[in-house]
This record gives structure tokens, C-alpha cells and sequence, in this order.
């Protein structure tokens, strides 16, 4: 049996001049001084860790006023598998850290500090996976990401998790799907508990443009809705869709920007050079719903965004002309295998 | 007669004595193994779960890790118990902790009634075989193996290589004749007793000590001398994937194993509480003497290891982004066609060879300003926005996703100098593309404008300077397109042989009449044309040879249609 991660790594030693290896190494070990510094910010709401049993799979996740989405949120990875939710509350002042501090399988975390001084919540995961999600698979994801894998619908996230053990790989690679509606995104209220993809049940199904990063050696995945609606003159500044959620932990890793990037970098190698195919997954992505409005406007009030908030400006303003995302080439969501035979996601060897 | 089970396991002890006291309350004696390192409160629930079973037995525990010869002396032992405590026992069938049976007991017991001198163990020569990890086949039988494989894998391999350097080998005592096959067998009672009586066995349990997986050689090899009559399948099914590990059964395979007829498959999810739940019970068994059938298994799998070595032809994603060689020789999904100057001479070509082929025909993909999709749609397949600039960002992505999104429905699309020159090595480089180009058909329109003459001087040659360089690449020894370069002149020769070849080549079975042809582009005085651009001081060589008075037959519309054969 074969350790892929292990070959692969093995094989950039040989191309990777020990400078930049040790250059990668310091950079590390700074993230890691940084989320010890940025540990202090969180404060304990409700600490249920002790409930964590060994191979119990865990989700990490940061959010700002999300009450609304919570119900349906929890209901999905329960379904999963997810035994264990490890939550950050950025001071939510509608009544979300009252109903997650309610739930038997929420530890809950309180901050004040700044969004985008934790390097948009990603020291305080960093520091709270450290912490309780080394030895785990941890899935990190948005409230508003919800994941899709090759057989989720017949087999829980364990199955995906003891197989990827057993074939030596740390890290499943999940794209991120951005789901649109028909018609105004306003169109349509989106209730509490309700599947967001009953609304936003549309797709881009073949316009994403991927590049490879030499330095962190992860694939930059752009495209998709947000490039064809809102970035059509500016693809550079189209946001990146690439993410490797699914990782199991150990004591030395950490996320460098969002979920795109890992260190050690052999962790980003989720795809196959030789012509073959990994097994992945897909993020649904159930932002372009009624309430992206409000939110963009506080959104851009606050100016705690990645690139001064440029994405949720250009939603405003893109919306407020016209507000459907929908095209007639647009694809309804009917299932994974649909993703898998359109190519956005692989079932690899897994059968 | 009945069949015994020797089951050796190691983890999810509590799945492995439901199975055993399956088999037990069947009538069929079990003797387990546990591996040494096993948790003991999971040992000793296991133990305490199996107490009401007189016909269970436990092995002495050795500390076993895969690849050693712990598991053959494990397995040794347990056969002597076997052997010994259960006389009525016809059969010893070798199982692992993780198998489930999938059909009854009692029809497995009958099965080996029926071949009650037959062996059943997969025993290949090492010549045959071509499913062993690491390549290694007979040298497993003539080479030392001190360092793990798993562990040191470059000492392991280096150490291989030395031996095979200074021409090492090992003698194979007298009586072995090198097999290899599954772990899981299912002898008769007389060939175990004789492979445990042999007077050799303690030189050969030494010799098989250093061998390399020897749970997968020692019994293979060890029954060629014993047995009179082997079956050389197993009667588990298990298959391993491209990284020698074992595929893995969850509750989504119910039908699959269900129609595979085996007796027993490996290995089970112990998370599959479905599978155990159904196939652990009498009840819900439907009786069927037949012969095990994996073939819908084995494709099943044979696809999935496939899907994970080669992928789809075609398709660059989030967990396939081949480089190198596979990026070299396949870069989409299937063939396509180019078309340089055809639109600039044929006033109606897009629509006239869309009609014509029934294919998709698009103007200039890589028209500067926007993308000319065909019938002028602002996104097309997939969702590909018509946006220049986002094409622009990333022109090959473009064209991978054009190519994929139409799944197979034959594309077509204009290019030419006017337009942006990113992808031309591309079109080149991709075996999937035909590449038609008139050189020189980019000063037609040149020759209808009313441009400027000074500027129309400017452009021209600017245009056959990025065309020159264009079809130089498309002539370099590194092209891997299919390209067919005429000049203009020795395209207005002869129009419709090239269109018709130009047609065979998109759909070959269509070789019928050109019954409707496109519409040439008027050449009168254009002879006189390429003669002014001459006495400006600009040498269109790119046209070709075009003679200075019109020739017969050109400058004017085919009006009546004609055949060419």
C-alpha cells in the first residue's frame, strides 16, 4: 500500500531547494505564533469538548449573525456524521449565540475582535483546531457551505474519513459551488430550517479557470457565477473557489488564507498530475439567497472583507441593476452524481 | 461433513464475533485469531460474546503486521486447533475478521460436499501473475526483504536493487514451486494435514520466514505438492485497488453483492449496519445453487481503478490537473475544427456549414472584443459568458471547458490574425484539433474596405506578419494538430474539392453531393489589389500566386450548384 501524500511529498524534496522548504517552515511556525496571540481574542461560551470521542469527526466554523440559516445548517452535517460542532461567534447581535449555545453538540466561542484581524477567522480556527481537532478529521466551512461527496447520500462522512485513512490521504479537496435562483435573489424569502437549495438550485456548470500555485503548490479554481456575473471585466479579481475543507489534523498544520490554503503544503496536493483523478467533492454554496442584500450592506459598513470588501460592493452594485444570476444555459442541482458526470467532482477509485 | 472456519482478525472485534457466531450456530466450528495487538477489553468482549458457542475456539495471540510470516504461523496454529478439536470438519475455510458471507451456510456446506476433494485456493505461477505490489514476483521467493516496505520504503526498494546488482539469490528448498494467489482459501481436510504433517515444514516455515508476503505464498506454493485437485479461485471475493489495498463494502453495494453469488466477500465497512443486518440473516435468503459470479463486481471496480489512473480524456477539475506527458498528448475531450480565412471568403460559411455538417459552427472565438459564439449568444454551454476579457484571462481553460461542456457534439469556430493570438500554440499543440487555413484570405475584406489605401497597407502587414509566425508553429515538428494550409490562390483554383474534403473530414459518412455551396466572395480586380499593395512596397506572398487579370470562372457567385466526386 502506498502513502500518496508520503510520495508526493518525498518527490518534492527532490525538486524543492531546501531554502524555500525552510522558508515555507518559518512561515508556518509564524501562523502558529499568530493564532496563539489571536487564541486570547476567543472567549468560552459553552465548552462541550469534553463529549469528543477518538474518530469522531469535527466542523469548525466562524459566523456573524446567521440565526436564520442555523437550523438547516446543523440539520445537514448531523445527517452527515458530524459529531462534534466547534463554533465561533463574531458578535452576533441577533440571537444566534443563544441558539447554538442550546445545542447539545455545539462548543461555542465568543469574539469582539476583529474579522479581518484574525485573517478572516482563520487564526481563531487555526488556534481552536490545535487545540481540540488534532488526531481528527475536521471539516471548516461557512454556514452557508454545505458539502457534497462522492456517495453522501448512502454513506456518512465516517465512510469518506475511514477510507481516505486507509488509503494514507490527509486532505480531500472540495470546490466551492456558488447556487443561484431563478429570477431576483430577493424573489423568493428564504425561511428558517428551509434547504437553501430549494431556492438557489442553479448552477454554472463548465466556465471555471484553474492555475497552479508554485509556492503553496494548491490549484487557484476561478469562475463559475461570480466571475461571469460580477467579474466579467475583471476575472483577476474573481474569488477563488478552490478549498480543501476536509483534513485530518495534526499538531504542525495550519490554514493560511481561508480553507484554500494549507501548510504543510503537501496537504494542497488534492489533485492528480499524471492524467488521473482524486477523489473530491463540492461545496454548495447558498450565498445568493434573499439575504445576501442586508448583508452586503452591512458587510460594507463594517469593511471586514478580503480585499477591502471589493466582493460584496460589487454585489451591490451589480444587483441593484439586475438582480438575476440566472442564464438559460444554467444547470439545476439534481444530486452528486450529476456533479461527478458533469466533471466538477471525482469518485476517484472509491467505489 | 461439515466446513470450519479459521478467522483471523485484528480490529472491530465486535463485527468479527457477529460473523462468528453466525457460522457457529450454523453448525460450522470457528477458530479465531486475535492479533496481539489488539485492544484486550475489545478481546476479551469479543471472548465474552462468543462464550455460549462451544464449537469457538481462540488461537494463542502473536503480534502480527501485514506482510509478516506472524500471519502464516497464526494461521498454522489455528489449523492445527481445527484439525484437532472438530473432527466432523470436511473443509477449513480461511476468512478474515472483516468478511461477511453472503449466501447461507448451509449452501456453502452443500457447495463442498459436492466438491468434497477439491481445494479451493487462488495458485498462480509467479510467471503468471500481474497483480503484485511492487512488481516483485518471483524474486519474493529469492530475495532477503530485512526493511519494511511500508515504512522504509526507499531502503526497502534500494535493498532490492543491490541484490539484483550482485545477482543474490536465494535457494527454494526442495519440494517449493513458487505460487502466488489470495490469502483466502478453503482446503479439504487431508491437503491441510498433510501442508501441516509434511516432514519438511520446519525448513520450509524458516525459508518462508523471509520471504516477502508470504500469507500470499506459502499455502499458494505449499498445495502444489500436496493436493490433487486444485480449483484455483478463491471463493472470497476481494479485490484490491491500484494501491494494493482492499476495496471496501458499504450498504450501497447490497444489490451488487447480492447478484454476485459469492460466498463470502471482503472486506465489509464495520459501520455497515445494513449489510450485516441483511446477510446475518437466515430469514431474508433466497436459496440459489449457483456458481459464484463477480464479473458485474469486478468492472465495477476495474472502472473505479481506471477512473483513478487515467481519468476522463478532456477534463481539467479540482482533483485532475494533468501536466507534463498526459497534458502533451490530451488535452481535450475530442476532435474540433479551425477554420482561418473561410469566412472571409465565403460571405455565408458559419451558417452555410452548420446547415450543411449539422454540427456547431461559431464565428471568431477569439474575437479582441467579445467572443462570436455561434448564432450570437451571450453565454454558451456550461455557461461560458462571451466576455473577451474573462477568456482572455485563462484562453485555454476557455477552450478545454468549450470542448468538454458540448460532450462530444462536433465544434467549429473562425480564428485568423485579427484576433487574439494567445491560443494558437495551443491549437497546435492539441491532437483534437484540424486546423483548415487559406493563407492570405485575411486581405479580402482588406479588399473590399474603403479604407485608406496607407492604412490598409499598415494592417496587411501586420496581419500576414502574425499569421507567418502563426503557421510557422503549426508546421513545427511539435504539432500535433491535424493542419491543412492552402494559399489563397491555390484556394480559389479549386474551392469545392477543398470544401468537400473539408467536409469529409467533420463526417465522413455524409459523402454525398455538395448540393448547396457557400458563396464565394467577389474577386473581381483583386489581382490588381495585391499588385498595389506590391508597388506600395508590401509583398503579400501569403496569397500566393494570384495572376493579375481575373481568372475565368471567379469573381462571381456559383450560382448553379454542382457535384464533386
Amino acid at each position: 500500500m502506498r502513502d500518496e501524500n508520503e510520495v508526493e511529498v518525498e518527490q518534492g524534496f527532490r525538486v524543492l531547494s531546501l531554502i524555500e522548504r525552510y522558508r515555507l517552515r518559518l512561515e508556518r511556525k509564524r501562523k502558529q505564533l499568530r493564532f496563539v496571540r489571536k487564541s486570547r481574542e476567543l472567549r468560552r461560551v459553552v465548552n462541550r469538548t469534553s463529549d469528543i470521542r477518538a474518530g469522531d469527526v469535527l466542523l469548525f466554523s466562524v459566523l456573524r449573525n446567521e440565526r436564520i440559516r442555523l437550523p438547516y445548517f446543523l440539520e445537514y452535517y448531523r445527517n452527515l456524521g458530524i459529531n462534534h460542532f466547534l463554533m465561533v461567534d463574531n458578535d452576533s447581535d441577533d440571537d444566534s449565540r443563544k441558539y447554538l449555545g442550546e445545542q447539545p453538540d455545539v462548543s461555542l466561542w465568543h469574539t469582539t475582535h476583529s474579522y479581518k484581524q484574525s485573517r478572516f477567522g482563520v487564526d481563531w480556527l487555526n488556534a481552536l483546531q490545535y487545540r481540540y481537532g488534532t488526531g481528527h478529521w475536521n471539516l471548516v466551512v461557512d454556514v452557508d457551505e454545505f458539502l457534497v461527496y462522492p456517495f453522501c447520500d448512502s454513506r456518512p462522512l465516517r465512510a469518506l474519513t475511514d477510507w481516505l485513512d486507509a488509503s494514507g490521504v490527509r486532505s480531500f479537496g472540495a470546490m466551492l459551488l456558488d447556487m443561484y435562483p431563478k429570477g431576483p435573489i430577493d424573489e423568493k424569502e428564504y425561511k428558517e430550517g428551509q434547504n437553501p437549495f430549494e431556492i438557489a438550485e442553479y448552477f454554472d456548470a463548465g466556465n471555471y479557470m484553474i492555475s497552479r500555485n508554485p509556492k503553496y503548490r494548491n490549484l487557484w479554481i476561478q469562475g463559475g457565477v461570480r466571475a461571469r456575473v460580477f467579474f466579467p471585466n475583471d476575472p483577476r479579481k474573481a474569488p477563488a473557489l478552490n478549498k480543501i475543507p476536509l483534513v485530518k489534523w495534526r499538531r504542525g498544520n495550519v490554514y493560511v488564507s481561508s480553507t484554500h490554503t494549507l501548510l504543510p503544503r503537501g496537504l494542497n496536493l488534492v489533485y492528480d498530475e499524471s492524467g488521473g483523478e482524486k477523489t473530491s467533492g463540492c461545496l454548495l454554496h447558498a450565498k445568493f439567497l434573499h439575504t445576501l442584500r442586508a448583508k452586503s450592506e452591512e458587510e460594507l459598513k463594517r469593511r471586514q472583507h478580503y480585499g477591502n470588501s471589493r466582493e460584496y460592493r460589487a454585489y451591490k452594485q451589480v444587483l441593484e441593476k439586475s438582480p438575476d444570476l440566472w442564464c438559460p444555459e444554467s444547470e439545476k442541482y439534481i444530486n452528486w452524481r450529476q456533479l461527478e458526470i458533469l466533471g466538477l467532482m471525482s469518485k476517484g477509485n472509491w467505489v | 461433513m461439515t466446513v470450519g472456519f479459521i478467522m483471523l482478525a485484528h480490529q472491530d472485534l465486535d463485527r468479527a464475533a457477529q460473523v462468528a457466531a453466525y457460522w457457529a450456530s450454523h453448525d460450522s466450528p470457528v477458530v479465531i485469531h486475535v492479533d496481539a495487538r489488539s485492544d484486550l477489553r475489545d478481546f476479551e468482549g469479543m471472548k465474552a460474546a462468543l462464550a455460549r458457542h462451544d464449537n469457538v475456539r481462540f488461537a494463542p495471540r502473536r503480534p502480527c503486521g501485514w506482510g509478516e510470516f506472524s500471519i502464516v504461523a497464526a494461521t498454522l496454529d489455528a489449523a492445527r486447533i481445527m484439525l484437532n478439536d472438530f473432527p466432523e470438519v470436511g473443509h477449513v475455510y480461511l476468512s478474515s475478521g472483516s468478511c461477511l458471507p453472503l449466501r447461507p451456510a448451509n449452501e456453502l456446506a452443500e457447495y463442498l460436499t459436492e466438491h468434497a476433494d477439491t481445494d479451493f485456493i487462488e495458485s498462480v505461477t509467479t510467471e503468471e501473475v500481474i497483480w503484485t505490489v511492487g512488481g516483485l514476483d518471483l524474486e519474493r521467493f529469492t530475495l532477503h526483504f530485512p526493511f519494511s516496505w511500508k515504512r522504509h520504503r526507499r531502503l526497502f526498494d534500494r535493498f532490492v536493487e543491490l541484490q539484483r546488482k550482485i545477482g543474490y539469490s536465494r535457494r527454494i528448498p526442495d519440494g517449493i514451486n513458487p505460487h502466488l494467489g489470495s490469502q483466502w482459501w478453503c482446503l479439504t481436510r487431508r491437503t491441510l494435514t498433510a501442508i501441516l504433517d509434511d516432514p519438511q515444514r520446519q525448513e520450509y516455515d524458516r525459508y518462508f520466514s523471509k520471504v516477502w508476503i508470504p500469507d500470499e505464498s506459502y499455502f499458494q506454493s505449499l498445495v502444489r505438492k500436496h493436493s490433487t485437485n486444485i480449483e484455483s479461485r478463491s471463493l472470497t471475493f476481494s479485490r484490491f485497488d491500484f494501491q494494493g489495498k482492499p476495496h471496501v463494502f458499504y450498504d450501497d453495494h447490497m444489490q451488487l453483492l447480492q447478484k454476485s453469488d459469492c460466498f463470502v466477500a471482503r472486506k465489509i465497512w464495520p459501520r455497515a449496519d445494513r449489510l450485516y443486518q441483511r446477510f446475518l440473516d437466515d430469514n431474508a435468503k433466497i436459496l440459489v445453487r449457483v456458481e459464484p459470479n463477480p464479473r458485474k463486481l469486478d468492472k465495477v471496480f476495474a472502472q473505479a481503478n481506471q477512473r483513478r489512473i487515467r481519468g476522463r480524456d478532456g477534463l481539467r477539475m479540482q482533483s485532475r490537473f494533468p501536466r507534463g506527458d498526459v497534458w502533451a498528448t490530451q488535452k481535450t475531450r475530442g476532435p474540433y475544427s479551425v477554420f482561418e480565412g473561410f469566412s472571409e471568403l465565403f460571405s455565408n460559411f458559419e451558417t452555410w456549414l452548420e446547415r450543411r455538417t449539422g454540427t456547431r459552427v461559431h464565428g471568431h472565438l477569439f474575437d479582441k472584443r467579445e467572443v462570436k459564439f455561434s448564432g450570437g449568444a451571450k453565454v454558451y454551454n456550461g455557461c461560458l459568458s462571451n466576455s473577451a476579457k474573462l477568456r482572455d484571462y485563462n484562453p485555454e481553460a476557455f477552450l478545454v471547458s468549450l470542448v468538454w461542456n458540448t460532450h462530444g457534439e462536433h465544434q467549429s469556430f473562425q480564428f485568423g490574425p485579427a484576433d487574439q493570438q494567445a491560443i494558437g500554440d495551443f491549437l497546435a499543440s492539441d491532437q483534437n484539433a484540424t486546423i483548415h487555413v487559406v493563407t492570405g484570405a485575411w486581405s479580402v475584406p482588406l479588399f473590399h474596405s474603403r479604407m485608406d489605401f496607407q492604412r490598409i497597407r499598415r494592417i496587411a502587414a501586420r496581419y500576414q506578419a502574425i499569421e507567418a509566425r502563426h503557421v510557422e508553429r503549426l508546421r513545427s515538428p511539435h504539432t500535433r494538430a491535424r493542419v491543412h494550409v492552402w494559399t489563397l490562390a491555390e484556394f480559389v483554383e479549386d474551392p469545392m474539392t477543398i470544401l468537400k474534403s473539408v467536409l469529409d473530414g467533420i463526417d465522413p459518412a455524409s459523402s454525398r453531393k455538395l448540393t448547396e455551396v457557400p458563396r464565394l466572395a467577389d474577386l473581381h480586380g483583386f489581382g490588381q489589389f495585391v499588385q498595389k499593395l506590391k508597388n506600395e512596397g508590401m509583398n503579400p506572398h501569403s496569397v500566393g500566386d494570384f495572376p493579375l487579370a481575373d481568372m475565368p470562372g471567379h469573381g462571381k457567385p456559383p450560382i448553379k450548384a454542382f457535384a464533386v466526386r
